[in-house]
């Protein structure tokens, strides 16, 4: 087995594996730690611009992924061609992912700059504020290597490698994202990384903020508990 | 009818003295953890004053409480459900940790390690968010007590709403009252409403509304949601917490801590039985000055036969029956009028009510502000504080302050004129609608104060909620989640803080050597 097998042929399960089954622990065991972490009692200023973009530009370039890499093409062509998928992938990626990344500056300063947020943060908080930094940057500079190649043919590789990772395939999946160049390996290898941490630490908070609002909506306004079993 | 019951508080703000012992009981016990120094359950206030959190009573500020549409409904005043979603990346209506101030400790250590100087060593503040020194203390839990801070920065206070300020300024000297604050337990509350994950729930058998630890992710709207800002966000768990109502002590039949060492004997504790179905529709009345009469209708007698059929139907416990026929919360409130709830106009149906306190009165009369009916004080006569107490208990409404002022002058000239001059004063009783026999029991209930009578509390039926009751033998009590232990070893797979350790700055600290 090569190294280009053992990175994206097999950590990827062994990411999303560690993943799942350590937020059912912690779901299970610990949901006291179960939180979003927000620090905004501490330092009010700048959090509506800061967090507001940083949010907004990291869900719309999550789902942007979520689609792009897992629509196989004979649906999407229904619609759109494969170079024009590219260029809608750069210009919504580049700008949502622009929004992002002005946010997330912002929250990196705050973040380090700040004395009360800096001794309130645990390690795994500045962890993975640096490391969605560096996964974020990495993903702007795709645009760039992208512009080199309008044709959609890396972009077809790369959906290739998550679409057959789905279908349990790891060797066609390493294969197919073999030619691509390095910034997209560091690029999916950081995303990769990112699932594998995600349970030990404030990313859990995504999976309660996708549920939260459909209970919320759909509950009534005061909650009763009874203490009789009835 | 849908009967529920809640176990109601009644401060008699007549009797308080300001001396905290509640307050600092109360975060003894609960609140004395890191990520909590700041947020105190229960805080007493000096009124008139901007309280704590700053202007918390200022909902143009900080949108708590429910408003109610043109066409009836009500929402929280942050906004419906998509508005307080879309708000949950940052919430406009949160404040900061300086609203409410910023906790410190003092360098105590230094005064055992300083070196021999000149000069004798102080032990100076450190904050205990940032562990760094803080120069200047500039805000405290308590800021204002007894009028502290000039009287223009106090009178931004919202009970002064159609109140001339520069006539009160004159009764400056002579009109100060405390008020001491909890969370209010409330029939209708934002806080719950506001919570994305429902978290915050209301026991059905005694009314406490509490924060589910394990459910709480922090999205911390309950704060923005409550208009006492009785809600405080623990900055070190991420979760929020609040006043508890001493829910173990409650279960056992015992007061809360902060009633419990109430040194002036004002607080009361009794069963009320309400109208569950009625909740939505009293909230939703159309004149903030009718919600107090509103919420009174709530309230069910409990010596009604019908009642009492319905409660047992509804599953209450007789001995929670019985404990409602005697409640002093419900002659306070009920029966004699004099206590009235806090901000009504906030549309939460509060459960923390309050009796007006004569001292403004009083010190009134002393000064000569007011002219004399007899032998009482011609409250009538005395606009300022009985307007401003109108804002604070009754949405502005001035006749049940006057009512129950006056009922309680009543009382006194009675008793005087039966001890002292030895005759029955009727006429004085007549004018304010009470019968002798009630201002007997009005006089058992508020002067002599028995812990007997001002603590009603049925034992919770536990038994009731568990299949096998020995099995819980040997459980664990309190805990912070992941059962009894938090676990020996530091280091926690999913970066949990221990509770009861400080990071920040140590509970022994030897900084300058």
């Amino acid at each position: 087995m090569n190294i280009n097998t053992l990175l994206f042929g097999l950590y990827p399960y062994l990411a999303l594996l560690v993943c799942v089954v350590g937020c059912w622990a912690r779901y299970d065991r610990e949901q006291y730690s179960w939180k979003a972490g927000s620090s905004q009692i501490l330092r009010t200023r700048g959090m509506r611009l800061a967090s507001n973009a940083f949010h907004v530009g990291i869900l719309f370039v999550l789902a942007g992924h979520l689609v792009g890499l897992l629509t196989p093409e004979f649906i999407y062509h229904h619609v759109i061609s494969t170079p024009n998928k590219q260029l809608l992938a750069m210009v919504s990626g580049g700008l949502f992912g622009g929004i992002c990344f002005i946010g997330l500056t912002m929250l990196i300063h705050r973040r380090f700059s700040d004395p009360r947020v800096r001794a309130s943060s645990s390690f795994s908080d500045l962890l993975v504020l640096v490391l969605l930094y560096a996964q974020l940057i990495l993903g702007l500079s795709t645009i760039f290597a992208s512009s080199h190649h309008m044709d959609g043919s890396v972009m077809v590789m790369l959906a290739n490698w998550a679409q057959s990772l789905v279908i349990l395939q790891p060797m066609e999946a390493a294969a197919s994202i073999a030619p691509v160049s390095l910034v997209y390996k560091l690029h999916v290898f950081l995303g990769m990384t990112l699932f594998l941490i995600f349970p030990f630490t404030r990313l859990v908070h995504i999976v309660s903020g996708l549920a939260a609002p459909v209970k919320y909506l759909l509950r009534n306004y005061q909650i009763v508990r009874q203490k009789r079993a009835s | 009818m849908k009967i529920r019951s809640q176990v109601g508080m009644v401060l008699n703000l007549d009797k308080c003295i300001g001396c905290h012992t509640c307050s600092i009981t109360c975060k003894n016990v609960w609140t004395s953890r890191e990520g909590m120094e700041y947020a105190w359950f229960n805080n007493v206030e000096t009124k008139p004053g901007i309280g704590y959190p700053k202007e918390w009573e200022n909902q143009d500020k900080w949108n708590g409480g429910w408003v109610r549409n043109r066409d009836g409904s009500i929402n929280p005043k942050i906004g419906g459900k998509f508005r307080v979603l879309a708000n949950i990346f940052a919430n406009p209506d949160l404040p900061e940790i300086d609203d409410y101030y910023e906790p410190f400790d003092f360098d105590y250590q230094h005064l055992h390690t300083a070196p021999l100087g000149k000069h004798q060593p102080t032990a100076r503040p450190r904050s205990l968010i940032s562990g760094k020194r803080m120069e200047k203390i500039e805000w405290g839990p308590n800021w204002e007590e007894i009028l502290g801070t000039e009287f223009k920065k106090r009178s931004a206070d919202r009970n002064f709403d159609n109140i001339q300020k520069d006539i009160y300024g004159e009764f400056e000297n002579t009109f100060m009252m405390y008020l001491p604050r909890l969370c209010e337990h409330c029939l209708n509350p934002t806080c719950a409403a506001a919570c994305p994950s429902g978290a915050i729930y209301k026991r059905e058998e005694d009314g406490i509304v509490l924060i589910d630890q394990e459910k709480c992710r922090g999205w911390r709207m309950c704060v923005s949601g409550c208009p006492y800002k009785k809600i405080y966000f623990n900055w070190k768990s991420g979760k929020s917490e609040k006043c508890i109502f001493c829910y173990p002590r409650i279960e056992a039949g015992q007061p809360t801590v902060c009633s419990e060492t109430c040194v002036g004997r004002i607080r009361y504790l009794g069963v009320l039985l309400y109208d569950a179905d009625r909740i939505l529709e009293v909230a939703s009345t159309e004149s903030e000055q009718d919600l107090y009469k509103k919420q009174l209708e709530i309230f069910l007698d409990p010596h009604d036969p019908a009642v009492i059929a319905q409660a047992r139907k509804d599953g209450i416990p007789d001995s929670v029956i019985e404990a409602a026929q005697q409640s002093p919360v419900y002659k306070l409130a009920v029966d004699w009028q004099l206590a009235l709830p806090l901000h009504p106009e906030y549309r939460t149906l509060p459960m923390v009510w309050y009796v007006p306190p004569l001292s403004p009165i009083q010190s009134a009369v002393e000064a000569g502000h007011v002219g004399m009916n007899g032998i009482i004080p011609d409250v009538d006569s005395l606009r300022i504080p009985v307007k401003y107490l109108a804002n604070l208990l009754t949405a502005g409404d001035e006749a049940p302050v006057l009512l129950a002022l006056k009922r309680l002058l009543a009382m006194r000239a009675y008793k005087r004129a039966q001890i002292v001059e030895g005759f029955d004063d009727q006429q004085t009783l007549d004018d304010v609608g009470l019968t002798a026999l009630q201002v007997e029991d009005m006089y058992r209930y508020l002067a002599i104060a028995n812990y007997e009578d001002r603590y009603v509390i049925p034992t919770a039926h536990r038994e009731e909620a568990m299949s096998e009751v020995f099995a819980e033998r040997g459980g664990c009590g309190f805990s912070f989640g992941n059962g009894c232990s938090t676990g020996e070893s530091d280091i926690n797979l999913f970066g949990t803080k221990k509770t009861t350790r400080r990071d920040v700055i140590q509970t022994v600290q030897v900084w300058e050597k």
